[in-house]
């Protein structure tokens, strides 16, 4: 009885240092991708990295500029697009909507969500490229703004959502209408969570390459304006990862670090302004 | 504290008494009309998705059938596309990818939720957040420079030796292929796992834990007795997420898969997925049956995906449902 006692303690001990280690294994992987992402592309990043062009194979130096400003080119172009429909999609969800209407709008939101981003891609392509018959950066912007969308409905609505009901009711007893109830007082309560999630949204759109394959593709050079094709970070790690030239792994390493780096800050940033406190007391 | 119950004014004769006029006058209903414009093109851009793949696929879906389901050959320039070598990489992928995630997520998951004080947990779950949000060419470049040349040199012959009278670990070691691949995904799915996971365990009523130590169980067999079962449904939806996420992702997989449209059994055997199909093929289609053909594949995988996504839904619900319903009681 005894040693049967001592044997499941055992079991006990040893399968719950089991989990543990399955946790520091997993949080290690991010401290791994970070430390080798730092040692091997570390070095590369200098000034002209992100002041200049990238040069032809053999030629030493070069860099990316064409490629960072390509990429907040993208992604202004895609918060320009994503986020409005996000953001009053969700005000009506929150505010104005009868269930079924919410019901149909969170379904599809969800179901876009749930979009590899390949497939995203390809009706980009249709949509915004096939038509005026070249790549361009609107068709990349218009690709990572679907994506964002459904992000920025889905918590925009559940942050609306928690806003107190006295305050609306303290609104309303003064008089306002209910969209200057929405402007002046709901949505200036939630917008700490709104940024968030707008933040968020971003963060995860930054580092896509499969849905800009076929609509910004690429570019060596800097891009002569939104129509044109443009060079972006994700894709140039893609194309020069799995080029032959030692010169242009090291580049990729490098870019790789830069592309980690901001989307890692726009998260910390993110979760920072939401774990200061939504702004309104929770009643 | 009041004995009668005061008839409470109903809202609706005030705003019954304000005509659509003055409503339009105060703006609510211009607020109400552009916002629903937002929502609409929502559901609109989804429809839209869906119609664009379905019509974009016409000719091959004509031409087919469901053929394309079963035939293993891809030659664009013959003219003939069969979808069978993409869909049998993408599945083994996945699956390689969950028998190495799931144990791990969930283990992790069970640290996180049952062990860790609060404090811990929620630090280790902000990383996890920030380990899911490492774009997926990251991973790729990882695969390709990291562990691919370790495939080569050290695991795959090891496997070869240990396990090499398998069918599944037969043939040259390449580094790229199935198994690779299969890794490098696990390592990304990881952190779905255990953040669905963590939610759904910590849903899990005091009482059942209590219930379960007090009649003399240790805390494992509490664990992993009483409180996972009752989580179970919610564990599932996490990985049927995870699922989806492995079975739509594209660029780590197209990096390291080995791109080679054939169906070997050996996981050590370059192969093929659904998605680095589209990724390396749309662009270059040699004709207009091509291109159609990878839509029809992208619509396949859109399938898939929808239908994981859904039934992930269903379960967490559940199981999210039943933990506040116990609580309460």
């Amino acid at each position: 009885m005894n040693a049967r006692l001592r044997w499941r303690k055992f079991v006990s001990n040893f399968m719950l240092t089991m989990t543990g280690v399955c946790a520091l294994v997993s949080v290690a992987v991010l401290f791994f991708i970070l430390g080798c992402l730092v040692y091997q592309g570390g070095t590369s990043i200098n000034w002209d990295f992100f002041t200049k062009l990238p040069v032809p194979v053999g030629e030493t130096g070069g860099g990316m500029a064409n490629a960072i400003v390509g990429t907040g080119e993208l992604l202004l172009l895609a918060t320009l697009f994503g986020v409005p429909i996000g953001f009053f999609g969700a005000i009506y969800l929150a505010e104005f909507s009868g269930s079924t209407t919410a019901f149909v709008v969170r379904y599809a939101a969800d179901l876009l969500n749930g979009v590899p981003s390949i497939v995203i891609g390809i009706f980009a392509y249709a949509v915004a490229v096939a038509p005026f018959k070249h790549f361009s950066t609107y068709a990349g912007g218009f690709a990572l703004g679907m994506m964002m969308i459904p992000i920025t409905l889905r918590s925009t609505e559940e942050f609306l959502l928690a806003v107190p009901r006295t305050l609306r009711e303290g609104a309303m007893a003064l008089g306002a209408s209910k969209w200057k109830t929405i402007a002046t007082v709901i949505v200036p309560a939630a917008y700490r969570g709104i940024l968030t999630a707008v933040l968020l949204a971003v963060a995860r759109v930054a580092g896509e390459t499969a849905p800009l394959l076929f609509t910004a593709f690429g570019n060596t050079y800097w891009s002569r304006g939104l129509k044109d094709a443009t060079a972006s970070l994700p894709a140039v790690i893609y194309s020069y990862a799995l080029s032959p030239y030692e010169d242009w792994h090291r580049q990729a390493w490098a870019a790789g670090l830069v592309l980690l780096v901001l989307v890692l800050v726009i998260n910390i940033v993110a979760r920072g302004i939401l774990s200061r406190g939504i702004s309104v007391p929770r009643s | 504290m009041a004995t009668t119950t005061t008839p409470v004014p109903d809202a609706s004769p005030i705003s019954g008494s304000r005509t659509f006029l003055s409503r339009l006058t105060d703006g609510d209903e211009i607020a109400r009309a552009i916002t629903f414009v937002f929502a609409a093109s929502v559901v609109l851009i989804t429809v839209l998705l869906v119609l664009s793949l379905w019509q974009g696929s016409v000719l091959a879906r004509h031409k087919f059938g469901f053929s394309f389901f079963v035939t293993q050959v891809w030659d664009p320039n013959a003219g003939i596309f069969g979808a069978l070598p993409f869909i049998y990489g993408t599945l083994v992928t996945a699956i390689v990818s969950l028998l190495i995630a799931v144990p791990l997520g969930i283990g992790a998951a069970i640290f996180l939720a049952e062990l860790a004080p609060a404090r811990v947990s929620d630090t280790l779950e902000f990383f996890i957040d920030l380990l899911a949000a490492v774009p997926s060419v990251i991973y790729g470049v990882l695969g390709i420079f990291l562990i691919v040349p370790l495939m080569r040199s050290y695991i795959e012959p090891a496997l070869k030796k240990t396990l090499g009278f398998l069918p599944l670990f037969q043939g040259p070691a390449y580094g790229i292929g199935f198994l690779t691949a299969g890794i490098v995904l696990a390592v990304m799915i990881i952190p779905y796992i255990i953040s669905v996971s963590r939610e759904v365990l910590l849903s899990v009523p005091r009482d059942q834990r209590e219930a379960a130590l007090s009649l003399g169980s240790t805390r494992w067999e509490s664990t992993w007795k009483v409180v996972v079962p009752f989580a179970r449904t919610g564990i599932m939806g996490s990985i049927f997420l995870a699922l989806a996420r492995a079975l739509g992702e594209t660029m780590a997989v197209t990096m390291v898969i080995g791109n080679t449209p054939k169906i070997s059994a050996s996981l050590l055997a370059s192969g093929y997925s659904i998605a680095a199909a589209i990724a390396n093929e749309f662009n270059e289609a040699s004709s207009p049956l091509h291109s159609q053909a990878l839509i029809e594949l992208g619509l396949v995988l859109f399938l898939l995906t929808f239908i994981l996504n859904g039934l992930a839904r269903l379960l967490i619900l559940a199981t999210s449902q039943r933990g506040s319903g116990m609580g309460n009681a």
